[in-house]
């Protein structure tokens, strides 16, 4: 299935980003004793510009009372920050109860993804587990919360196949797939260039180039059938550029053909379980969606089995398919299935 | 935030980190520059700036410093204020990269960001690698961020949820417990008021916003509860197995022969399949999706199922 991903509203830096930034500021020069403007712009996300603006707020901190003193002070000559004077500003502020949260659901997701996907570098007793102790003890009570956040990801039944495939990407060695592709129901045969594994909604994924494509292609690792590791090196050519996971796996084209489906209540799943670029509300728990896709046949499929859940609107050549293609079905059940339902709701 | 609150709240923060002693709020006025000099202004901005304080996580302390002072004063305790000492080996440090990716499409992202800062403020060189060669990351739900604070809070909150196939959807009210992710979609589980019951809700169903509707710390967890688990129960399909028997078209059906306990080549260019299946719903929408390509022989009621889906289609 390909379509637009919606996307989350990009964060904006809230009123008190930059009180967080110029705390953690003098701790990061101190823990590195020299540090330079370049790299520490860069691991704050800010630009040098920012960060000197930072730089003179801290060594312009000045306390009145008792005795008018400068707690702090810094230089940032010839491009290396110093600080020569800290105070009680030497040592970053503790985890939040959302910072701990944050970091210890993912390190515990990815020691699932571990276990799924075979990853050496996840396993159990590996740098992830010291890493989450860590964490742990550093946190202290602001890690507690995070035990009521969890992350399950999928099993996959052919977890050898996982780790065939993470051990291929790791000696960059060619791979045959005989891969299954539900929208055409059929199995296809290609060697792919792996590139590495994902992991996106629950479902692990092989990201490769695809030389009967040859294009990028992922695949779900729950639909590979069968996976070889073949002798040839892995070449993944130039042009090959990795899928930006953030804005989604797969991205509508140009040339997708819009999908237009009117869906009751029963058949709202379909707006939760795909990517819809338009969800209008038509009362009575009714959608009209809207889906991007290169594959007529998936969405041939869709419709069959949605029924009288969805009823495909456009495009209009092949609503007129799947009504063909249901009378075929229907007329090899014979006469009697003239006098069954139709209306109503549907068996599920 | 303007500049000079920014520089009054650094001052303010360095003010009270440095000082062994409770200080006075007149102490604090005459130490901190960017007060105003009407003494009840400064009292209403002192308020709002000890707030902004507390949101950003730091520990601000009230007392006296001996029995005779007779106003309180206030300071920030360095051992409650600063992160305990954190050593990562580099391999440690990758993981931590790689955790604070996950989230980057989903709500927490700000705080993994956050949390990053501070590590790396402590020491610790959180290298973005290519390694361990696979990249997870979590998805956002307009709902998490509500939910999780209900949780992390321990508030009752109600919403509208529409559940699966109802036409209108309805007011709840839940203690939530926890908040569970699995097969990548978002679910939380807690006891619902109304019914007096457990019960489990999907995330992407719950329409409009979540409100609070109790204060913090009202909410308790029963001793032992595993939210993974309440999920998993809920999600779990019935185990009842039975098996379909199947006309399947020669060289068609892959999907359903993946699964089948036998196959039967027949003359007439169909296939006898036989395919186990729990569900009965979902497998007829499953053959319907097939088309023209399977005609089920039994069990009758899913044969009436996949009739009464194709006639759907026909409409």
């Amino acid at each position: 299935m390909t379509g637009p991903v919606p996307q989350p509203s990009a964060r904006v830096g809230t009123s008190s980003d930059r009180l967080r930034r110029l705390l953690a500021l003098v701790p990061y020069v101190v823990s590195r004793k020299v540090v330079g403007l370049t790299e520490t712009a860069a691991a704050f996300g800010v630009s040098e510009r920012e960060l000197v603006d930072d730089l003179n707020m801290l060594w312009c901190v000045e306390l009145r009372a008792p005795d008018p003193y400068c707690p702090i002070d810094l230089s940032y000559e010839g491009g290396e920050i110093v600080v020569s004077q800290a105070e009680s500003m030497d040592r970053p502020l503790r985890l939040g109860v959302d910072e701990a949260s944050a970091l210890l659901v993912a390190l515990r997701m990815l020691g699932e993804v571990g276990q799924v996907a075979s990853v050496p570098g996840l396993a159990e007793g590996s740098a992830l587990s010291r890493t989450i102790a860590k964490l742990e003890a550093a946190a202290g009570e602001a890690a507690a919360p995070s035990a009521q956040v969890a992350v399950q990801v999928d099993r996959i039944a052919e977890s050898s196949v996982a780790a065939r495939l993470r051990e291929a990407v790791a000696a960059r060695r060619l791979v045959h797939l005989s891969y299954y592709v539900p929208g055409r129901d059929e199995a296809t045969e290609r060697d792919v260039d792996p590139m590495r594994l994902l992991v996106v909604e629950g479902r692990t994924y092989l990201e490769g180039w695809c030389r009967r494509a040859e294009a990028v292609r992922v695949f779900r690792l729950d639909r590979v059938l069968r996976a070889d590791v073949l002798e040839a090196a892995a070449q993944v050519p130039q042009e090959a550029e990795p899928v930006d996971v953030d804005r989604g796996l797969f991205r509508p084209s140009p040339d997708d053909l819009r999908v237009v489906i009117e869906l009751s209540p029963t058949g709202r799943w379909v707006a939760e379980y795909y990517p819809c670029e338009d969800v209008a509300d038509l009362g009575e728990g009714r959608l009209r969606v809207v889906l991007r896709t290169p594959d007529g046949e998936w969405v041939r499929r869709l419709a069959l089995r949605l029924g009288e859940d969805g009823r495909l609107i456009e495009p209009a050549g092949l609503a007129a398919e799947v009504r063909s293609e249901a009378a075929a079905a229907l007329a090899q059940y014979g006469a009697g299935a003239a006098d069954l339902g139709g209306s109503g709701r549907g068996v599920s | 935030m303007s500049k000079r609150k920014t520089e009054r709240l650094l001052s303010l923060v360095v003010c009270l980190l440095s000082s062994q002693r409770y200080l006075t709020a007149t102490q604090i006025r005459a130490a901190v520059p960017g007060y105003p000099d009407s003494f009840d202004a400064f009292k209403r901005m002192f308020e709002r700036d000890k707030e902004e304080l507390r949101e950003l996580g730091i520990p601000l302390d009230m007392g006296t410093n001996g029995a005779l002072d007779e106003e309180m004063g206030y300071r920030i305790p360095r051992q409650a204020y600063v992160l305990p000492d954190i050593r990562l080996e580099p391999d440690e440090a990758a993981m931590l990269a790689l955790a604070a990716r996950v989230w980057r499409r989903a709500e927490l992202a700000g705080a993994a960001a956050g949390a990053l800062l501070k590590l790396r403020a402590a020491g610790v060189e959180a290298e973005e690698t290519g390694q361990p060669g696979i990249e997870p990351r979590l998805t956002g739900e307009a709902a998490f961020g509500p939910l999780w604070e209900s949780v992390r809070d321990r508030r009752p909150v109600t919403f509208s949820y529409r559940a699966a196939g109802r036409s209108e959807p309805q007011q709840r009210k839940l203690e939530p417990w926890g908040v569970v992710n699995r097969h990548g979609r978002w679910y939380v589980a807690g006891h619902d008021r109304a019914r007096d019951a457990v019960r489990v809700f999907r995330l992407s169903r719950i329409e409009g916003k979540v409100e609070f509707s109790g204060p913090r710390g009202s909410v308790s967890v029963p001793d032992g509860t595993d939210v993974r688990e309440l999920v998993a129960e809920w999600d779990s399909h019935p185990v009842e197995r039975q098996a379909a028997v199947l006309r399947v078209r020669a060289g068609a059906g892959y999907g359903l022969r993946r699964r089948a306990t036998r196959e039967q080549p027949g003359s007439d260019g169909w296939d006898l399949v036989d395919v186990p299946f729990s569900d009965s719903g979902w497998f007829a929408e499953h053959i319907a999706s097939f088309g023209a390509d399977v005609v089920v022989c039994g069990p009758a009621d899913l044969r009436d199922a996949v009739i009464t889906r194709l006639k759907g289609a026909l409409a």
